[in-house]
Formats: C-alpha cells, structure tokens, sequence
C-alpha cells in the first residue's frame, strides 16, 4: 500500500526548505504563541500573522491544495463552535432567528476560534511539510523537549503505516469470510479485531527492541550531523518573530 | 598452549544449553554445538523447533541454563558489548529491524551506539550499502522500500558493524524465488563465520557446507550439508521435505 506521509513535500528545494530546522521550528512556535495570545477585536493583528503565514507558504512551493486539505482537519471544530456559541453566548442581540438570538459576543467567540486555529494549523502545517520529519524531531530535541516524546513521535512515524497495512489485512480477512458492515451487531467482532492489533503490536514492539539491542542500543539514541545556525537562519528567526511581536505589541498603546 | 590455540579457533561454543519460556514451553534441550571461525552452518527444521531462540542466545538477548561463548568470550553482562558487536544478528521481519526514518540513520544505529566517530560511520553507512547492493538509497524511507531491498538493508545494518560472525534469521523467507537466489548471493560473497537459519534446502545447499537439525529443542543431526541433504528419512523427519 501506498502511504502519504506526515512530512510529504518536505524534501523539495526552496529557501523555507533550507532553513535550519530548528529557527523554523522556533518562529512558527512564536507565531502560533504571539497569535493565540492576541485578543480577537484587534483584527488588524490577525492579517499580519495571516500575511507572515501566506509569505511563507507562497516562498515554500509547497501546493496550496495540500495545505487547504490539511487545514481542513481543524474544520469540524470550528464548525460546532459556530453552530452553538453564537445562539448560546450571553451578550448583546444583534440578530432574531425566531426563538433563537445571535449575540454579537458568541459572533466574536467563532471568529476568535476560527482564525487563531487555522493560522496555527497552517503554520504547523507549513513547519511538517518543508522539514523532513527526522529532522523536526532532532531539533525538537535540540531545543531541550525530552526525548521521550520525540522517541515516542519518531517511532510513531515508522510504525503507524505498518499497524493500518495490518489493520487492513485484519479487515479484508474478515470481510472474505463474509462480515457484514453494521456494526453494531459486530461489536465483538470490531472489539477482537483492535485486541488482536495490540497484541501483534505489542510483539512487534518486543522484537523492534530485541533487535535495536543487538546492535549495541544501551537505552540512549546516538546521533550524529547535527546542523549549525547560519546567518540566513537568524534572519529568518528574528524577522518573523520581530514581525508578529511587533504587532502584537502594538497594540498596548 | 595447544588448548588456548584450539580455543581461538571457535567462533561459537555453545553447552548444554537449555531454555524454557516464561510461559513454562520447553524451548530448547541440552544444545551442544560448535562452530569454527569461517565455517557457513545452516540451521535448519520445522517451525517452532527452538531455532530463532537459539540465535536470540548467541548475543546476550535471551539467557537460558548452560553456557554459550563466542571467540572465547563468555555471553554475560560484561561481556555484552563485546559480543553484541562480535555477532551480527540479523531479524527475520525487516520491519523489526529497520525501525528509523531513513535508511542512512539505521544503518548508522549499530556503529554509532559503538561509540565511532560521525566521520567514519559516515565511510560504514557507505561501504555497508555498497556491499548489500542499495548505494544511493541513504535518505530513503525503510517503509518504500520493497521487501528484497528491506532485507538487504537490514543485512547491512549488521555489516556496518562489521561483526566477526554473522547470524541471518530466514533471510530467503517471503521472498519470490528470485528475490531469494539473490539474497542467497548475496550472502555467500560477504566474509566471516555464517550461521543461517533457513527451511530452504536450496539456500543452504548454496551457502552453507554444514548444517545442524533442530527438532523440538534438540539438535538431532549435525554434518556436512551434502551427508545432510541426501538423507531424505531425516529431512522428512525434520519437516523439511
């Protein structure tokens, strides 16, 4: 089977491409941080960090139609948010749909909601797609995040594809012998089927382990090539950080 | 004099070995077995005869009842590092074997947990691919690769350590025929002292010119592979035909 990967597009050439991953890494998290904290009237705020974003997306060359269906995961949850905040929010009414009443605060809360989450996702987005994912974890772990957690990512991304070729063995096997899809009658059925996984992922696991200590793995991850900062990543850091701090700062006068 | 020159000759000992699993199965029973340096054994029999525990003993992995040495070291905790880089032990799944994102860092796992310097390992990665055959797939992904090239690489995960003995766990299994004389070729140009475990009479007949039988935690037969492969009451016996 053939997977997409967590970090497609992130071997192509361009200068988002090129940057340390670390700078990357660090002025993506200082946008999401500054844009979170800003608060939801100072609209203006929103276009620079949203224009930040563009800019590097556009300087990444990595297909707008992969980061539009990337983003889309975050939709479903600003979709509940806009079908009950805005009738449900004490506040001023601005709008009568029958008994229902639209306050202007609950409008304020879906875009508050709506625009903070999808300039994040899109900088995390945009963070994934132009660094290899080994990478990202090396810098991550560079920049003190304790390895378990990187380990845990790492092995995730080498593992996940494996456990759905097998989940789907598991489920052709099953639909031969003639399963039958409503699933509320085979509960027992979709139940032994995610046991089974975890017991072969469990062995899988052993072995995985038996096998790194055979070539000497003492519970520590040896390392090598680790990349400097160079000048270009600095300005890249400094400037998208100046950036967004500087408008957010702005608005405390 | 003459016992430490004898001595230096073996590349395993292995006495009176047994091993039960902590699920009380009996796995393996008074195992004896010698192996020169440079010999090719293959290891042979049914499923389930105690043969990949066997290779699990030969570096430190599981510890049964007995003794096991390798180059006349004992398998203990203060040899383990020693010996883990004396034996290449080669898994049967690739996927247990190749756990990294890329094939450049597995490679590069083995020498780098001995401690070498990022530069030479850099020359093993290398030199490790070109013997195997994958020259160029450094930045590929374990999980594209198919299962003829997974198997090549997780043999050079093991060759970059450059182990004394190496220890392949069915190297031909699930392969096409082809796929399998290739690997088979594979592993009769690389040096050293081979212990093979394979059901594929042709594979051993290739690479190996002994061959051990193990049948439920015992080893009933040990000769040349020729003496082996033309008894056919043994291999019927053994399940191997």
């Amino acid at each position: 089977m053939k997977h997409d990967y967590i970090d497609k597009y992130s071997r192509l050439e361009s200068p988002v491409h090129s940057i340390e991953p670390r700078a990357k890494a660090l002025a993506l998290f200082a946008l999401i941080v500054i844009c979170v904290s800003t608060p939801p009237e100072a609209w203006w705020c929103f276009v620079v960090y949203a224009g930040i974003v563009f800019i590097v997306a556009t300087a990444s060359r990595v297909p707008a139609s992969h980061i539009i269906s990337r983003a889309l995961v975050v939709f479903p949850f600003i979709l509940i948010v806009a079908l009950v905040t805005p009738f449900t929010k004490e506040g001023m009414t601005i709008l009568e749909l029958g008994f229902l009443k639209v306050s202007k605060e609950g409008l304020i809360t879906v875009w508050n909601v709506s625009v903070k989450s999808l300039i994040s996702i899109i900088a995390l987005i945009l963070l994934s797609s132009t660094t290899p994912f080994p990478d990202l974890m090396r810098a991550l772990e560079r920049l003190k995040v304790p390895s378990f957690f990187t380990t845990v990512a790492s092995f995730m991304y080498r593992y996940v594809f494996i456990i759905v070729d097998e989940a789907e063995r598991m489920k052709r096997a099953r639909d031969s012998r003639n399963f039958r899809g409503r699933w509320i009658w085979q509960a027992k059925t979709i139940g032994q089927m995610i046991a089974s996984l975890f017991i072969r992922s469990h062995m899988r696991g052993e072995r995985v382990y038996q096998a790194m200590c055979s070539r000497g793995f003492e519970g520590t991850f040896p390392r090598y090539h680790d990349r400097k900062m160079k000048s270009a990543d600095v300005v890249f850091l400094t400037l998208i950080t100046l950036t967004a701090v500087s408008a957010r700062i702005s608005l405390l006068w | 004099m003459e016992i430490i020159s004898l001595k230096s000759e073996i590349a395993i000992r292995v006495e009176n070995l047994s091993y039960v699993y902590p699920d009380g199965t009996l796995a393996l029973q008074e195992i004896n077995l010698t192996v020169r340096k440079g010999e090719s054994v293959a290891l042979m029999g049914p499923n389930g005869a105690g043969k990949s525990t066997l290779t699990l003993h030969l570096n430190g992995i599981l510890k049964g009842k007995g003794r096991v040495e390798i180059h006349g070291l004992e398998v203990n905790k203060q040899n383990i590092r020693k010996i883990r880089r004396l034996v290449g032990l080669v898994f049967q799944d690739p996927d247990d074997q190749l756990f990294s994102s890329t094939v450049k860092e597995d490679v590069a796992f083995g020498p780098l947990n001995m401690g070498i310097s990022p530069d030479l390992v850099e020359f093993s990665v290398k030199r490790a691919l070109e013997w195997v055959g994958m020259s160029g797939s450094e930045d590929r992904s374990p999980h594209h690769l198919s299962l003829g090239e997974k198997k090549r690489v997780s043999i050079a995960t093991v060759l970059a350590m450059e182990p004394e003995i190496l220890v392949l766990d069915e190297p031909g299994a699930n392969l096409d025929p082809r796929g399998r004389r290739e690997i088979s070729e594979l592993i009769k140009t690389l040096k050293g002292t081979k212990l093979v475990v394979t059901h594929d009479l042709d594979m051993a007949a290739q690479i190996c010119d002994r061959a051990v039988i193990l049948l439920s935690g015992r080893i009933i037969a040990d000769g040349p592979i020729r003496d082996i492969l033309s008894d056919s009451a043994l291999l019927s016996r053994a399940g191997l035909i």
